[in-house]
């Protein structure tokens, strides 16, 4: 079958073709959600490239250097997040989440890969997550009963790991009225639920 | 209706009246009052029944620790019950209910139990109804329990939400009373990150219930000054309406804040209530201490009451209970009650003072060496019998008593980690005792500072040491600094009915049987006759009980010793524990790609683990979802369909030892798979049985692609992760989930290669020979967007799994549905999975058990002996081989019409149905379109030595006996050819 024959639109872009799926958001919508209860808001933020970043055994000193390159920035200490030229946080032991916009940087897995292949190990984490951020002068109340994590006292820069409604996410601080909490994508609607239940509780 | 006991002066704010009702009746109270402050000033004494007895009873106190008023308070489905009326907030249009009596409070039938009460005395169930043996369940017991208890459910769900919230701080401070705030000022003014709470709406504690100044203030205004200044520092959080429930592991502080209790209805989106977990370096205790009563005939009567809840009443709240009222103490407080008593123009009838030396007023006539040995009254007190010193007897007129037996310290939060408080002579009463919760310090009337004086200068000494706060102290304002002088008196000899514990009904006499009858630890005397039980947990009444037993004994009451005091200190609703955690919310959901497609074509969806997943796709006309599973089957088996399988687990495996751990992992072997290949593997547990199945897709030599069931995805990663980790640290392999990252649908049938050739990229050959079956790789569809494609079949058919990012997911499903109309392609679901997977014998999670071997499931070889690999070496464990194990194989119904179970036991042809005849039994079953019967797949003994062999498939349980036929577990393409087309 040849290419002209499938019904299907195909546009350029670049050297290459742009396919014509339209994506949908964690929630379901086309655009993203934005709620605002008191003096806090809630962000659906689908437009984030993610890439894990492992470093192999015993390449752990070249993986930083390489990481390093990529962010523009040194890797993030242990429960931290930083911002270079892209951003990332802390995972775990020698691992590291990377972000970037994802309209530039779509491909950022493939693309991080090639820059460390036999150092680290690269895996597309875009859509395993869904991000919402939390932002205004009230969000620590809300973050009070979301989370056990002791909030208050994390410093902009602090990136943890932490349960919310019974699911596994990541919390990162990035100003004093901004959080990041990144949570399994399939659940968006339910962590979205309890974002906006507690936002309303606090308000 | 008038205040009628309202006097002037107090915590209230009389410019606004708030209208409330008790029992169906009209009346009017401020803000600031609590419901038993309010029905006192409008001359209510009598608020409730008694447990057993169903005894008139008012307020004992004016606290949480408060036994007999007890109300259902708020209507309909908000109604709660056994609710204190001494700590509910008045607000407008409050509504409450006596409870335990019936018609009315003021005349209960049921109080002909009172005249029966010889007939009921501690232990009397135990000891009554005994004979015959049925009649206790059926007859007595729903009798005993309509006649006794509380207060009642609405039976009507909640309408309130409850929230959980965490909170952290360097130190927390338990109570607000003078001990409490001196604590926060010297803490806070450090800067020091502290929340003080307190279980009362107004923080303050007894400095709100005295007339005393602490410097140039009142002690109220002082107190207010005091929160005034806290709640000015951003370090110190204040939580006022929030009883601390316990002390737990780790600095952990259980506390219940009340949100909305206050007010008629919550506000939008606004808990009732919100259960915090309070985290911290530091507490101080400074709950206080609490009144105890002397016990005496009949001193239950309504206007009976503690000495300072009446003084409470009277300075906070400017209610009396009555306009002329005793005093009955043995210690120097009680006095205090009467001053400011006599001081607010209420007349008092006399002190009795138990103790014979004590000084005389100017003020009131004090009774010296005198006791109270009777009251009268038929709902509320009228007169108070007095022996005095000289045996003479003498009646004092009077609608209300203050009794003051001496103060316990509120010591329950030290024991809740197994301490034992400790006897305090100086006090007679049980102190704090020295193994506290870790991180735990004391002060004030807690720690037996009962002077005000004493428990400031505790308080700010308590939060120095906590915080190792150096340098000089500040100032104490002047305060009051009495001595504690007690004289130990417990109850009045000689009293048929004297009340120890009044929520409880347990007199004296009850204790004394209790004793007489061999109870003599003190923890049966509590079972044996209930005191200290229910709501209030004793907080009135344990001390009598106890300094009763000490004396049967001729013990000391330090020798008899205490029960233990456990979490909550207060009734927690259950709502408030469950939180947000209920019906929808119970846990979370989980969705798949093409959800919310699913749900425009009106599927039916079954939760599996969290996901939410399509079970079959209804059309219109179709009446039972077996005519839609049946046409989902045969239309995939007929042309194609598409399922979505995204819920599988997705790891991702990397790393230059990534083949060698997977051969780890699984039985059978990876090493050698060539990239571009995908290949079906079976973990073992380390014992030998299997844990879970799937496939691995080799994307490059050191990438590969785990795929685990839906159910095990969470636990087969943890696994991985501890076999990396913990077996194999030298290995070089790295994890991570990519589950949610991909949508992920089987397109599966004979026309599945033609569909996908109209969405993926024309440069990648999906042909026969350039993608064979088992097959691969990175590919692009619909123009350019990065796509994985594994052929792999599940159903038995030519069959493809795609996957793209996640975010294209709904659209891709799209595509597929409406590139696919050519060839009548159908969306399948869980179901239609599952008959296709019975159809083709593969096994899932009902063969895959946790009781079943490789072998049991007809894969005994795949186990690979050329290699080590987790359970191989406990699989060969001679159990698990013996010559009848179970195999898997299928079985047919002889009479086609006939149903096959699953669950049901397969015995042979002939001979007993019995579990010592048992052969296996039915694991899946599934009518079968292609077969057109039911089939099911079962484990069955040498099972696959008896192919054509008849049995009797049997569930005597359900009746169900029909002849089966042993075949081959493929019921579908034996030789595979279809999946290879």
């Amino acid at each position: 079958m040849s290419k002209s024959s499938r019904p299907i639109l195909l546009t350029l872009r670049g050297s290459g073709f742009v396919h014509d799926l339209k994506p949908i958001t964690a929630l379901g919508g086309a655009a993203p959600r934005v709620d605002t209860f008191g003096a806090a808001t809630c962000s659906e933020v689908p437009q984030v490239a993610l890439a894990s970043f492992a470093a192999r055994l015993g390449q752990e000193k070249k993986a930083v250097a390489a990481l390093k390159k990529a962010l523009g920035v040194a890797p993030p200490a242990v429960g931290k997040w930083v911002e270079g030229e892209l951003s990332a946080f802390w995972t775990g032991p020698d691992q590291w989440m990377i972000e970037a916009p994802f309209d530039s940087h779509e491909t950022l897995a493939l693309d991080i890969a090639k820059l460390v292949a036999g150092v680290a190990s690269v895996t597309e984490q875009s859509d395993a997550w869904t991000r919402f951020d939390l932002t205004g002068d009230g969000v620590l109340p809300v973050m009070e009963l979301l989370s056990a994590l002791n909030t208050r006292a994390m410093a902009e820069g602090d990136a943890l790991r932490g349960s919310i409604h019974h699911l596994g996410c990541f919390i990162l601080r990035r100003g004093t009225d901004h959080f990041s909490l990144y949570g399994p994508r399939a659940s968006a609607g339910s962590l979205h639920h309890a974002i906006v239940t507690a936002m309303k509780s606090a308000q | 209706m008038s205040q009628k006991n309202r006097l002037a002066g107090g915590q209230i704010d009389r410019d606004q009246k708030l209208n409330f009702k008790f029992d169906g009746k009209s009346y009017q109270g401020h803000p600031g009052d609590t419901l038993a402050s309010a029905l006192l000033a409008n001359n209510v004494r009598l608020m409730g029944r008694s447990f057993k007895y169903h005894r008139p009873r008012g307020p004992l106190s004016a606290g949480s620790e408060e036994p007999n008023a007890i109300v259902e308070l708020r209507s309909g489905n908000r109604q709660e019950p056994n609710t204190r009326a001494t700590t509910a907030e008045l607000f407008d249009g409050l509504v409450a209910k006596s409870q335990n009596r019936w018609p009315s409070l003021a005349f209960d039938a049921m109080a002909i139990n009172d005249r029966f009460s010889n007939f009921l005395t501690a232990g009397f169930y135990y000891k009554t109804f005994m004979w015959p043996a049925v009649f206790w369940e059926k007859i007595y017991e729903p009798i005993i329990r309509k006649a006794a208890g509380l207060g009642s459910l609405s039976m009507q769900d909640d309408p309130d939400a409850y929230d959980k919230g965490f909170r952290h701080c360097d130190l927390l401070i338990i109570g607000a009373g003078p001990a409490g705030l001196m604590a926060a000022l010297t803490a806070g003014r450090t800067g020091a990150d502290v929340i003080l709470a307190d279980e009362d709406f107004r923080m303050g504690g007894r400095l709100n219930a005295e007339t005393f100044a602490i410097g140039n203030d009142s002690a109220a205004d002082w107190a207010q000054g005091a929160v005034a200044e806290l709640a000015a520092l951003p370090n110190v959080r204040l939580m006022p309406r929030t009883t601390i429930i316990g002390a737990f592991d780790h600095g952990i502080y259980g506390a219940v804040e009340r949100i909305s209790d206050h007010i008629h209805t919550p506000d939008a989106g606004k808990p009732r209530q919100i259960l915090w977990r309070i985290y911290t370096q530091k507490t101080i205790l400074c709950a206080g201490a609490t009144e105890r009563p002397i016990a005496f005939e009949n001193n239950d009567r309504p206007g009976v009451m503690l000495a300072s809840a009446m003084r409470a009443y009277v300075n906070r709240w400017a209610a009396t209970p009555a306009q002329r009222v005793a005093i009955f103490t043995n210690n120097d407080d009680g006095h205090r009650t009467a001053m400011d008593l006599h001081t607010k123009g209420v007349e008092i009838a006399a002190v009795v003072d138990t103790r014979a030396d004590v000084e005389l007023s100017t003020d009131y006539q004090v009774l010296r060496g005198a006791q109270v040995i009777d009251t009268k009254g038929r709902l509320g007190l009228t007169f108070a019998e007095v022996k005095l010193a000289d045996g003479t007897e003498r009646t004092l007129e009077c609608g209300a008593l203050g009794v003051s037996g001496g103060w316990n310290p509120n010591v329950h939060l030290t024991c809740h980690q197994r301490g034992r408080p400790a006897w305090t002579e100086t006090l007679a009463a049980f102190g704090p005792g020295t193994a506290l919760p870790p991180g735990m310090s004391i002060a004030g009337a807690a720690n037996g500072a009962y002077s005000t004086h004493a428990a400031l200068k505790s308080g700010a000494a308590a939060a120095r040491k906590a915080l190792s706060i150096t340098g000089r102290g500040e100032k104490m304002p002047k305060a009051e600094d009495a001595p504690i002088n007690i004289t130990p008196f417990w109850f009045v000899e000689g009293a048929s009915r004297a009340w120890l514990d009044q929520q409880n009904d347990v007199t004296v006499k009850d204790v004394k049987l209790s004793h007489q009858e061999g109870f003599r630890s003190v923890e049966h005397l509590k079972r044996y006759t209930t005191l200290g039980m229910a709501t209030d947990q004793g907080k009135t009444s344990n001390m009598g009980g106890l300094a009763i037993m000490a004396e049967l004994a001729g013990k000391t009451i330090e020798q008899t010793g205490t029960t233990i005091f456990r979490p909550p200190y207060t009734p927690v609703p259950i709502a408030t524990l469950a939180g947000r955690i209920r019906g929808m919310d119970f846990h979370p959901t989980r969705l798949t790609p093409s959800h919310y497609w699913a749900k425009e074509q009106g599927a039916v969806f079954v939760e599996v683990g969290n996901w939410l997943r399509a079970q079959w796709f209804p059309r219109p006309g179709e009446t039972h979802w077996r005519e839609s599973v049946d046409r989902e089957v045969s239309a995939t088996r007929a042309s194609v369909g598409v399922c979505d399988c995204t819920t599988l687990g997705k790891i991702d495996v990397q790393g230059v030892d990534a083949a060698a751990f997977l051969n780890k992992l699984y039985c059978n072997g990876f090493a050698k798979l060539d990239v571009g290949k995908v290949r079906y593997g079976l973990m073992l547990r380390e014992d030998g049985i299997a844990m879970d199945d799937g496939t691995a897709a080799r994307l490059a030599e050191d990438h590969f692609v785990v795929t685990t069931t839906t159910a095990n995805a969470g636990k087969v990663y943890q696994h991985m992760e501890f076999v990396r980790q913990c077996l194999f640290p030298d290995m070089d392999v790295q994890l991570i989930s990519t589950t949610e990252a991909w949508a992920q649908y089987a397109v599966a049938g004979p026309n599945s290669r033609r569909l996908l050739q109209k969405i993926v990229d024309t440069e990648f050959d999906i042909s026969k020979d350039a993608f064979p079956f088992m097959g691969c790789g990175n590919i692009t569809v619909c123009g350019g967007l990065r796509a994985r494609l594994f052929r792999i079949s599940f159903s038995g058919e030519l069959a493809f799994e795609i996957a793209v990012p996640s975010r294209y997911g709904d659209a891709l499903m799209r595509r597929l549905m409406a590139e696919g109309k050519e060839f009548d392609v159908t969306p399948y679901g869980t179901e239609a999975l599952g008959v296709m997977r019975i159809e083709k014998g593969h096994a899932a999670g009902n063969e895959l058990n946790g009781t079943t071997t490789a072998l049991n499931l007809g894969m005994g070889r795949m186990v690979s002996k050329a290699k080590d690999s987790i359970g191989s070496v406990l699989s060969e464990r001679p159990g698990l081989n013996q010559d009848n194990a179970l195999k898997l194989v299928g079985i047919k119904p002889l009479d086609t019409s006939k149903k096959v179970t699953a669950g049901g036991h397969l015995m042979n042809a002939d001979g007993p149905v019995d579990a010592a005849h048992d052969q296996g039994y039915v694991t899946s079953a599934a009518f079968s379109p292609a077969c057109g019967s039911m089939i099911g797949l079962a484990l069955v003994k040498r099972g696959d030595a008896r192919l054509g062999e008849k049995m009797r498939l049997v569930s005597p349980l359900t009746d169900l006996s029909i002849d089966v036929e042993i075949v081959s577990a493929h019921f579908v393409d034996p030789e595979g050819e279809r999946l290879r087309a």
